[in-house]
């Protein structure tokens, strides 16, 4: 046996440890997102008949917001990342996935925790606070799956055969301390029988969402991308020293992001917050340059699938992080707050960036893991597509309808045209979960109708003869 | 970084850098904070809330109230003007001096200004704030919100997309409990183009007894009026729902947020 087979009798084996915890995330997150979108349609469609859901109190303009939200994100988007993140230590590391067991039961609790959440906010019982509208209960079934999630990779990180670290292993490892600090802070400071006073409330709320949606989630989508783009160009990542200036400046300028200007808080707060988000364009060059001189001139063979979406997701990061950075500039804060445009910024976040790497990990990942084919291949491009056209027709109809509420003095007239274009998209997107929705699913099926044959031939095997005594 | 502690360093430094900033230290500057003074008066402030408008901010945040409107109030500045309270001994001289001087829209060194030269001529001035910006203009409040407006919230909501208006000042201006509660069972009815979806669960349609109930709804328009020989009543949850938004105000002076009351510049 050459070295080359041996390398990859050895990659299958250590694909072959990340089915089962992979496919336990990997499903659940893909239910979630097209619940997620399900909900977030539902409530966009009060711009367009504000009585459609009137006499439900269950579906509330504020329920159905807040679930889309939280269900693209912790339902979604950290489960769907905490699987890649398992896969790319464990493929970084030479070595199979170490207990897997752990993330199995750990994948269970992170679903059980997002379903109390959810059914919690439906039924009036929400925190409040943005990002945190879920109760103590599931909170607390979050933070121990996500840390039970975060040992095995460690653990699997630290069979490495080689002692450096790759730029990912850098964005990744930070992206699985980053989490629980952040949760545990902000649930303890909050979501508690003794919060803290006054304003100290929402300034801890925005801390924790700006370093949750952005900086959380640039770490994961980019130390995601950092290791698929160059593998799949077949050239290093040029360089791994930008990568570490994007690395340092993301975490050090990104985390003091987030507090409105304005705010009825103490003036330094905001002060701060305006500058952060000005400096964000450093770290943003950065992996503009990282990205031009890893993909410029690289002769791809396929341009579809996880290709095509690591390079869309990672340029619509540099969008989304520009978005962000000129809202610290006080000419535009002051005609963008409270509109619309924040909310574009965060979607594009969520479902442009974070949303496309994922999938395209996904669909990467899951043939190898299952050792098939996927059911339906054309599904890939299709869904890529349709993610694109979805995010184009839901985040630039929600940004121009932010500017001309805020233009308008927040009239709801202004904005309720480009609300309702913006429908439109999510039901693209919708259509695009659901086709990774069926894959995954045809997948599992495929896989556990092939053990319950193979228990059946077991069992229903003639015994050999030799084994029976006379 | 050549292993992980390389980045368990970078994360500790970055991440703990403002987790000391813009979580322990708002916690200690904000989490010793006592009542306000309301100025002029010497009230303390904010008056703590009465126990059914306790029970409607549990409805408010119940129902996310929150995701489509704000309850904080932005101001760009504040204009000052100099008033003649009293003319003094030479009137004539500030009466002419009064001819040639600037009162209104100065700022606070070209009000002290002025107020020293009256005061030189003889006269007696009072200097009077008006607070400007966009939100102040729109009429949804009289000053810009300030932390101690937050003091007794838990939680504090202050929102952060205006899909409707801002209700920091609500209290102050449509203090009306029968328009509140017409508007939340039909908010169509009370103002045009409203993007507000009725919140009908938070009232009960039921058949008239022999004595019309005194919560009726009784002047709702007819469209939005039950069948005859029906009444709306508003539920418990729609009442505490009110008397929170009641107890929404923002209409004090402060230290931190100075303006003269019932004053137009």
């Amino acid at each position: 046996m050459n070295p080359a087979d041996n390398n990859s009798v050895c990659s299958a084996k250590i694909d072959a440890s990340c089915r089962v915890p992979l496919l336990a995330l990997f499903g659940g997150a893909a239910l979630w997102l097209v619940l997620g979108l399900v909900f977030a349609i539902i409530a966009s469609l009060t711009f367009h008949q504000p009585e459609i859901l009137a006499h439900c109190p269950f579906l509330t303009y504020g329920h159905a917001a807040a679930i889309a939200n939280d269900l693209l994100v912790y339902g979604f988007a950290i489960p769907a990342a905490l699987g890649v993140m398992l896969w790319i230590f464990a493929r970084l590391s030479q070595a199979e996935l170490v207990l897997p067991i752990v993330p199995v039961a750990a994948a269970h609790f992170w679903h059980l925790g997002v379903l109390v959440g959810v059914g919690a906010v439906l039924t009036g019982h929400s925190s409040g606070y943005t990002w945190l509208e879920f109760p103590r209960a599931s909170a607390m079934l979050l933070g121990v799956a996500f840390v039970l999630v975060a040992v095995s990779a460690v653990a699997t990180f630290g069979q490495r055969q080689e002692r450096e670290l790759y730029p990912s292993h850098w964005f990744l490892l930070a992206a699985l301390l980053w989490f629980p600090w952040i949760y545990s802070t902000a649930n303890l400071f909050l979501v508690t029988t003794c919060p803290v006073r006054g304003v100290a409330q929402p300034v801890i709320n925005w801390w924790f969402s700006n370093n949750l949606i952005f900086v959380w989630l640039a770490l994961v989508g980019l130390g995601v991308a950092f290791y698929f783009l160059p593998k799949i160009v077949g050239q290093p990542l040029k360089s791994r020293f930008y990568a570490l200036f994007a690395f340092w400046t993301l975490i050090v300028f990104g985390t003091w992001v987030g507090i409105p200007a304005g705010a009825p808080v103490p003036a330094w707060l905001p002060a701060i917050s305006s500058v952060a988000s000005l400096l964000l364009v450093i770290p943003l060059t950065a992996v503009a340059v990282i990205l031009c001189r890893t993909l410029c001139g690289a002769k791809v063979a396929s341009l579809g699938g996880t290709y095509c979406y690591m390079r869309a997701g990672s340029f619509l990061f540099l969008l989304s992080g520009l978005m962000l950075c000129v809202t610290g500039c006080p000419q535009i804060s002051r005609v963008v707050e409270f509109t619309w445009f924040g909310q574009a910024q965060v979607q594009l976040q969520i479902l442009g960036f974070a949303a496309l790497i994922l999938i395209g990990a996904i669909y990467d990942i899951l043939p190898r893991v299952m050792g098939t084919e996927l059911p339906f291949k054309k599904f890939v491009n299709a869904q890529f597509y349709l993610s694109l056209l979805g995010v184009a027709l839901f985040v630039i109809p929600l940004a121009v309808a932010g500017v001309k509420q805020g233009r308008a003095g927040y009239d709801p007239a202004a904005a309720k045209l480009w609300l309702m274009i913006s429908t439109t998209g999510l039901l693209f997107l919708l259509l695009g979960a659901l086709l990774l929705l069926v894959n995954i699913f045809a997948m599992t099926l495929k896989w556990k109708l092939g053990l319950v044959k193979m228990v059946y031939a077991a069992v229903t095997a003639p015994l050999e003869t030799k084994e029976v005594k006379s | 970084m050549k292993n992980g502690f390389g980045v368990f360093f970078a994360v500790v430094l970055a991440l703990g850098a403002s987790w000391v900033g813009l979580v322990v230290a708002p916690v200690v500057q904000l989490g010793t904070a006592k009542q306000a003074t309301v100025l002029v008066t010497g009230e303390t402030w904010p008056v703590q809330r009465t126990g059914e408008a306790t029970l409607g901010a549990q409805v408010y945040c119940a129902n996310g109230c929150v995701a489509c409107h704000t309850a904080q109030i932005r101001q760009e500045g504040a204009t000052f003007e100099i008033v003649l309270t009293k003319p003094g001994k030479n009137p004539v001289a500030v009466t002419n001096l009064l001819a040639g001087l600037k009162l209104s829209g100065l700022s606070k060194d070209e009000a002290d200004a002025a107020a020293e030269k009256i005061k030189d001529a003889g006269g007696v001035t009072a200097s009077y704030v008006h607070p400007f910006g966009a939100d102040i203009t729109r009429g949804w409040g009289v000053r810009q919100s300030v932390a101690a407006d937050y003091l007794y919230d838990y939680p504090v909501q202050l929102g952060n997309l205006r899909v409707g208006p801002d209700l920091a000042n609500i209290g102050g201006r449509m203090a009306d409990a029968n328009w509140q509660l017409a508007h939340l069972y039909a908010p169509a009815a009370y103002v045009k183009n409203s993007a507000m979806p009725s919140y009908k669960f938070l009232f009960e349609v039921r058949k008239l007894g022999a004595t019309p109930s005194p919560d009726a709804l009784n002047n709702l328009p007819k469209e939005f009026a039950p069948a005859d020989g029906y009444e709306v009543v508003p539920r418990p949850e729609a009442k505490q729902l009110v008397a929170y938004l009641l107890s929404l105000r923002a209409d004090v002076p402060l230290y931190e947020a100075p303006f003269t009351p019932n004053s137009k510049p």
